[in-house]
Order: structure tokens, then C-alpha cells, then sequence
């Protein structure tokens, strides 16, 4: 096992370097540039911005320093908030995406497993279609319409919950359930179709033999097979709660990473699109990893090499 | 917060997760302020968003009040040379927040770092009226004992104009003059403008920043009329989105919001009927540009006759819908000691004439154009419309193309376009913020277009002192950029819209520069209705 972290550690690096370098290379290369304005700036200052962020000469150089900077953990400054460096702006709004990222992940499996396996009790009847309709319905309604239906309904209309911002608890339920309940629905899919599989399995059908009680067969034995899938879809589904999500967050205000995501690059913003690509990849490439290794405590045939 | 909403199982643990921070209190006043705030360093901002914190952080030497008018700042007073080219500005005794005098050398540093070239700072240019102020700021001088600017003692500045420049003490009240302490600059580096650290002369004090959350002000008890300030702690919200600026203030967890872009433009219409709803004239233009060094538009009877087939109030009854009055002018309609040119109507007839004189009759054989726009729902829907008024009066098909904003920006300097769409928004009350776009090679001419009596009249009127000829040298400029050679179309003027209820907020008042300073905003309350 431990060769293996090892290994998955350095193929991480790489993989890293080659984000960076991409990143840094096609955001230079893209039309448009960082400090133009709707005033034309004169050009000896439009030089001195370049010189002062690090962005005159060469593009093999500027690309050389720019990897030197972050080798040793310097994101540099950004080129839009200027009173702002990248790894600031990363302290500030990493966490909020990760806190509401986090509480609407567990949610998002809480809800999935539970809906899941219910409609695969009830296979074929009624409680199942339901349940596999309004799954749908989830998967197909995008967050950008149910946001604005939640805020109309529940914010305007009720007056029951805030509207936007972030801090107070009424304002942390529409936007965890926004971003819970779509994937919540394909978590659901998932468990079904997997738990209908499992079900059907011999180890299932001599447990039955011996006279286990039936709870207990879904619990211990079919669900901790028919998670596999959900785990590792588990993995990429954390990185992408946990950085935040472009619509989500702008629609309710909440100060987290993700409208940087989409804003930086349209700004021409590279270094924090550049920060904000590492921290993407770092946690995705760690949570697979993590996924992998708690595939060998679910299944224990399976093994690491 | 409801007690549905406290009862769920997820709200205590959600509230351990974050420190809550209270939205609404008494002595509390919110605002929506639009996106987060680029910089809140005065030399280097340059948006509306930054400049109304900015503006509230720090003053200069005079300041804007409610009215848009200009009145004294950190100067008390201030004497004008009989040739209109020294003015000799006294200080009031007036301290920064942390209790330091505010001294003549506080501008003139302030004013050489804004200068510097290695502040590169984008607003530099509202410095160029000062004596060598340009030549500093373009590295052609390197000792700023040249520029104009002298402590004559603690209490008295003394600046030295290239020429008279009648709007000289607006531009003193533009965050790019406004002092900035240096004793803090020294030993804070890079962090002296974080909360906390930042030491201002203005009404308020940056008391947090939160990145894409909001900003907080508290009233600064070293501010010089910090008798006059009512409102102790302002919370500026950060979004740029307009439906949630919007539903932040129907919802009551925002008390105004005073930027047009935050208010959604399909709701304008329904908006205007609510007493909440304000709007006032602004100085700003929307206005499309030729590309003059590129056929066809080389031709100047052919941007006439383009420019004539417009139908502009179709445009701001159809589309812009917020009562927008249509520009026959590139300066609007209010601009202090000046009346824009009339301009010609819309005139089909003669549009169609003109083309064809130009080789074109009725379109034929006009060769395939396009008209450029930043991506936006305006400004598509104005260019889809006037695609169609085009082909209707003088058959010709153009066609569009939406380019990203930096990339739009991008085709906009290096010529890259047939027609564009742009807009300018008045740095300050006079006619010259608006035509001398238009001089040769100026950064934001982005036509091309050059025009040597233009040019002549644009020079003369900055020498004049008499204000009347000034103005009708100003016209007659004015008349060759919109009657007779058309490098641009003017098509509307925007006018300035906010959100308030005017029996909860004072202090707020319409006013052509579209400029409410937050000092001046105090809350009524219910004892005093």
C-alpha cells in the first residue's frame, strides 16, 4: 500500500506541473489582455503593469518565473484586485465554498442512499416510480432554475428564509439544498440500480439462507457492495462541492471560490485562475486517491498495487 | 430568521461553522454596491464600485456633496491667478484617522506617487493639467521639482497649470488626488490598505473586507465635519448580479441600491410605477463607433447616411425602456457652461442619397460589415434593431458579432472592427471629459478618425478663459464630430436610476454626475416621520 501512495504521489506532482504550465500558457495565449480597461490605458503604463506583475518579456520566461513563484507557494498578486495576492484571496474564500460544499455532501449521500435503497425495496411498485420521477426531475432541473424558483418561493413569496449572503443559518438552507439536490438525485439512480444488482447475488441469497434478518442483509452486506459506484463517484463529486459552485454562489451572494472560477478567466485575471486550477486539482487528485484506498475497507478483494 | 427555520437540525451546527455577522441593525446602513471593489487604494481604482467606498474612505481638496456640485474638502478655501493658471489652496486643520494633521506635503506626495510610472496607475491622466505632471507620468522628466505642484508651508499648496483649466477643482475632488498617508504606506508595504490598517481623512474607516461579501465603513471621529455624518457604520454589499442586488432590497436586507447595472433591466418598466424607484439624468452616452481607416467607412457621406437611418427613439422606447432621452450629441443635455449642438434628425431620404453618392445606391454593392459588441443582452437587442433599421432604409445587410469584454477591448484598440458599440461615462461636469476623446491619438478615440480643425478647436478651448467663447469653441468641435463627419452616432444618454424609500433614507438627491456621497446619507427614523 504504501508503494503505491507513493507512487499515486508522484503522478500527482506531474499532473500538477502539467496544470500549471497548460493553465499559465493558454490564458497568455488567449486574446485579451489582463489590465485593459474601458479607457485605453497609455502604453508606457500598460508596460510598467506588465513589468511589475511579471508579465514583460518573453512568454518562456515570464512562464519560467511564474513557476519558480509557485514552486516556493507565491500565487503572486492579482491582476484585477490588486490590494489582494491570490493566496489571500484563496484563505478567504476557499473555506466558505468548503463549509457549505461539505454540509451539502452529506447531505447529498445522506438523501441519495436513503431514496436509493428505498426505491430498490420497493422495485416495480409505486413508491419506486415516484421516487425514480422525482430523481429525474432533479437530475434535470439545473441549479440555475431552482435557485431563483427556491428564492421566489421560499425568500419572496414566504418570507420564511433569507434571499442571499452568507453567515447566519437561514441563509445556509436554500443554497445547501440547491447544490444537494441534483446530485442527490443521481446518487439515488446509482444506489438503485447498484443495490438491484447486489440483491441479487449469491452471498445475498445464503445470508438469506441462514436466516438473517432482512435489515440487516441490505445494511451490512448489499449496501456496503453497492456503495462501490457512489464512492467513486463520491470523489469528484466532493472536489466539486468543495470548491464551490459558479452559480450557485453568485446567485445567493455567497463569498465563496466558485464565480472566481468563471470571472477570472473572463477577466484575464491568470493568476488566480491559476491558483484556482492547483487548488482544484490537488483536492480532486487527493479525494480519488482517498476513494481508492477506502475501496479496500469497503471490498476487501480488492487490492491496492 | 423565522423559527421554521431554526428549528431545522441542521442550523445549530450550520452556525458553528461561520460567525454569523448581523445584517440589519439599528445604527446599520446597507447598501448594495455592486462588484467587489478591484482596489481601494485612491491612485490606482477606476471603477464607479471603488469610487464610492474610495470617496467615503478619503477626501481631497474639494469634494462632491449631495448635489454633484463641488464644494471645500480638506481645503478651506482657495485663490485663482488673474491668468487662471495658479490656484493657491489653504487647509483646514485636518486630521487622519488616526489623529495625524493632514499637511500640504500629504497632497504633494500623494500626487508624485500617483504620478510615478511605476504606480502605473490608469487614472493618471486627470493629473496632466498640472505643469509637467504628463511628462513625469510618461518618464520623459525624472525630477518631480518640475511639476507644478509646491508646499508653500504645512497649511498651503500651490499648483502650477500647463493652462487654465476651468474644471480643475472637480478633478480635486477625483480619488485619484485624494492624499493617502504615507507614514503608513512606509511601514505596512503591500497590506497598508487592509482593514485595520488603513489609515483615511475621509467620513468613514474601513473597518472589514470581506473578498465578494461586503465591505463595512465606520464613521471616522477625526473626520473634520464628523459632526455632520450621521450614519456610524455602512455595510456595501458586494454583487454583481442585478437580481440579487434586487431581491436584497425587496427583501429589506439591503436599503439602496444606486447603480443602473444592479437593477434588472426587464424590470425596469414595471419598477418606474413604484415610488421607490428614482432616476435622474446622468452624463453619460451610449454611442456606436466607425472604424474610419477601413472601407466603406472611410467614406464620410456613408457614415452619414448611417448615422441618418437611425431611428433612436425606437430604440429607448423598445429596449432600454427606462426613459432614457435619445442623443442627437455625444455631450448630454446639462453639462455646467455648456449647450451641446443640436444634431441632425433622422432623415431617410437623405440617408439614401448620401449612399448612394457614395457608390451605393440602394446597398448594392456594399461590402459585408459587421457591427461589434461586448456580450450583453442591451446590447445585442440594440444591435439586432438597428441591423434591421439599416436594412430596411438603405438595404444593406450587416451582421453582428459579440466578442467576449477584454477581447472586445482588445479589437476596439487595435482597430480590429467595422462598427462598434461604446459608451462614455463623464469623469466630471464639463463638455471636455466627453470631446476630448475625439482628438487625435488619444487612447480612447479607437476610430482612427483624425481631424485637424478638431484638433485646433479642442486646443483653443483649453486656453480660453472667457466661459461663453469657450463653449462656442467647444460647439463648433462638437459640430464636426456629430453634423458633418460622423465618426461616432450618439444614440442615447443613460440616465441614473436608484432604489430607495425616500421615507426611511435623507440625504440622497438627484444630480447629473451621479454621484451620492455616503457622508451625506442619514437614516429617518420612525420617531422623526
Amino acid at each position: 500500500m504504501i508503494p503505491f501512495i507513493f507512487r499515486r504521489l508522484i503522478l500527482m506532482l506531474l499532473t500538477l506541473f502539467t496544470v500549471v504550465s497548460l493553465t499559465f500558457l493558454l490564458m497568455r495565449l488567449a486574446p485579451g489582455n489582463p489590465f485593459s480597461a474601458d479607457r485605453k490605458i497609455p502604453p508606457s503604463i500598460l508596460q510598467e503593469l506588465e513589468s511589475k506583475y511579471g508579465l514583460s518579456g518573453t512568454i518562456g520566461e515570464q512562464y519560467l518565473s511564474y513557476l519558480k513563484d509557485v514552486i516556493r507557494g507565491d500565487l503572486r498578486i492579482s491582476t484585477k484586485y490588486r490590494d489582494w495576492s491570490v493566496n489571500e484571496i484563496l484563505a478567504q474564500t476557499l473555506p466558505v465554498s468548503m463549509a457549505l460544499g461539505s454540509v451539502a455532501f452529506c447531505l447529498t449521500l445522506l438523501f441519495g442512499i436513503i431514496l436509493g435503497s428505498f426505491a430498490a425495496l420497493y422495485q416495480g411498485q409505486w413508491q419506486d416510480r415516484s421516487l425514480m420521477l422525482v430523481a429525474l426531475l432533479g437530475i434535470s432541473i439545473p441549479s440555475y432554475i431552482l435557485a431563483p424558483l427556491f428564492i421566489l418561493f421560499f425568500g419572496l413569496h414566504l418570507g420564511w428564509l433569507s434571499v442571499a449572503g452568507f453567515g447566519n443559518a437561514d441563509q445556509w438552507i436554500l443554497p445547501v439544498l440547491c447544490l444537494s439536490l441534483p446530485f442527490s438525485a443521481s446518487v439515488a439512480r446509482l444506489v438503485r440500480t447498484s443495490l438491484l444488482e447486489v440483491l441479487t447475488q449469491d452471498f445475498i441469497r445464503t445470508a438469506r439462507a441462514k436466516g438473517l434478518d432482512e435489515s440487516k442483509i441490505i445494511i451490512r452486506h448489499a449496501l456496503r457492495v453497492a456503495l462501490l459506484p457512489v464512492v467513486s463517484y463520491a470523489g469528484p463529486l466532493a472536489a466539486n462541492l468543495l470548491t464551490g459552485s459558479m452559480v450557485v454562489e453568485q446567485i445567493f451572494k455567497i463569498p465563496g471560490m466558485g464565480p472566481f472560477f468563471i470571472n477570472s478567466v473572463l477577466n484575464r485575471d491568470l493568476f488566480v485562475v491559476g491558483g484556482i486550477v492547483l487548488v482544484f486539482s490537488l483536492i480532486l487528485m487527493s479525494l480519488n486517491l482517498f476513494v481508492d484506498l477506502l475501496y479496500t475497507l469497503l471490498d476487501r478483494r480488492i487490492k491496492l498495487s | 430568521m423565522s423559527l421554521w427555520s431554526r428549528t431545522l437540525f441542521l442550523a445549530p451546527l450550520l452556525s458553528l461553522f461561520w460567525g454569523c455577522h448581523a445584517t440589519s441593525s439599528t445604527s446599520t446602513f446597507t447598501y448594495v454596491n455592486g462588484s467587489e471593489p478591484e482596489s481601494l487604494d485612491p491612485a490606482i481604482i477606476t471603477g464607479q464600485p471603488e469610487m464610492r467606498l474610495v470617496s467615503a474612505l478619503f477626501e481631497g481638496l474639494t469634494a462632491r456633496n449631495k448635489k454633484g456640485e463641488i464644494e471645500p474638502g480638506v481645503a478651506e478655501s482657495w485663490k485663482i491667478s488673474a491668468d487662471l493658471k495658479t490656484i493657491r489652496f489653504t487647509l483646514r486643520h485636518a486630521r487622519w484617522s488616526n489623529g495625524d494633521p493632514i499637511t500640504a506635503s500629504d497632497f504633494l506626495q500623494s500626487w508624485e506617487r500617483a504620478l510615478n510610472p511605476l504606480m502605473a496607475s490608469k487614472y493618471a491622466e486627470l493629473l496632466y493639467p498640472i505643469k509637467n505632471a504628463e511628462n513625469y507620468n510618461k518618464g520623459k522628466i525624472d525630477q518631480f521639482d518640475s511639476v507644478g505642484v509646491r508646499v508653500i508651508d504645512p497649511q498651503t499648496l500651490e499648483v502650477e497649470l500647463e493652462n487654465p483649466t476651468p474644471f480643475f477643482l472637480d478633478l480635486c475632488s477625483m480619488p485619484t488626488l485624494y492624499p493617502v498617508h504615507f507614514a503608513s504606506l512606509k511601514s505596512e508595504g503591500r497590506n497598508w490598505i487592509k482593514p485595520g490598517k488603513l489609515i483615511s481623512n475621509g467620513a468613514y474607516t474601513l473597518k472589514d473586507w470581506k473578498i465578494d461579501d461586503r465591505v463595512i465603513l465606520q464613521k471616522n471621529p477625526h473626520y473634520w465635519r464628523a459632526s455632520q455624518v450621521q450614519i456610524q457604520e455602512i455595510a456595501a454589499l458586494t454583487t454583481s448580479s442585478a437580481t440579487t442586488a434586487f431581491n436584497l432590497f425587496y427583501s429589506g436586507k439591503a436599503d439602496l441600491i444606486m447603480d443602473k447595472g444592479l437593477i434588472p433591466t426587464l424590470m425596469i418598466e414595471p419598477l418606474r410605477k413604484k415610488p421607490y424607484f428614482h432616476s435622474n439624468p446622468f452624463l453619460a452616452t451610449y454611442f456606436y463607433r466607425f472604424n474610419v481607416t477601413r472601407k466603406p467607412f472611410n467614406h464620410p457621406k456613408v457614415r452619414k447616411a448611417f448615422a441618418l437611418a437611425i431611428h433612436k427613439q425606437q430604440i429607448v422606447e423598445k429596449i432600454t425602456r427606462a426613459g432614457e432621452p435619445i442623443a442627437h450629441s455625444l455631450t448630454p443635455p446639462g453639462v455646467r457652461h455648456y449647450t451641446p449642438p443640436e444634431g441632425l434628425p433622422r432623415n431617410i431620404a437623405l440617408a439614401q442619397k448620401l449612399l448612394a453618392e457614395a457608390g451605393y445606391p440602394n446597398g448594392k454593392g456594399f461590402p459585408p460589415v459587421s457591427i461589434l459588441y461586448n456580450s450583453s443582452e442591451l446590447n445585442q437587442q440594440i444591435a439586432v434593431e438597428i441591423q434591421s433599421m439599416w436594412k430596411e432604409a438603405l438595404g444593406v445587410h450587416v451582421t453582428l458579432q459579440n466578442q467576449e469584454w477584454k477581447v472586445y477591448l482588445g479589437s476596439l484598440d487595435q482597430l480590429d472592427f467595422d462598427i462598434a458599440r461604446s459608451s462614455w461615462v463623464g469623469d466630471y461636469n464639463d463638455a471636455n471629459t466627453f470631446l476630448d476623446c475625439f482628438v487625435t491619438g488619444r487612447g480612447n478615440n479607437r476610430t482612427g478618425w483624425s481631424h485637424p480643425i478638431y484638433d485646433q478647436l479642442m486646443a483653443q478651448s483649453a486656453t480660453e478663459q472667457n466661459t461663453e467663447k469657450r463653449s462656442e469653441i467647444l460647439q463648433s468641435a462638437e459640430r464636426i464630430l456629430i453634423e458633418q463627419e460622423f465618426p461616432i452616432v450618439p444614440i442615447y444618454h443613460f440616465v441614473g436610476m436608484s432604489l430607495y424609500h425616500s421615507e426611511k433614507l435623507g440625504g440622497f438627491e438627484a444630480n447629473v454626475v451621479d454621484d451620492h456621497p455616503l457622508r451625506e446619507l442619514y437614516l429617518i427614523e420612525a420617531s422623526q416621520k
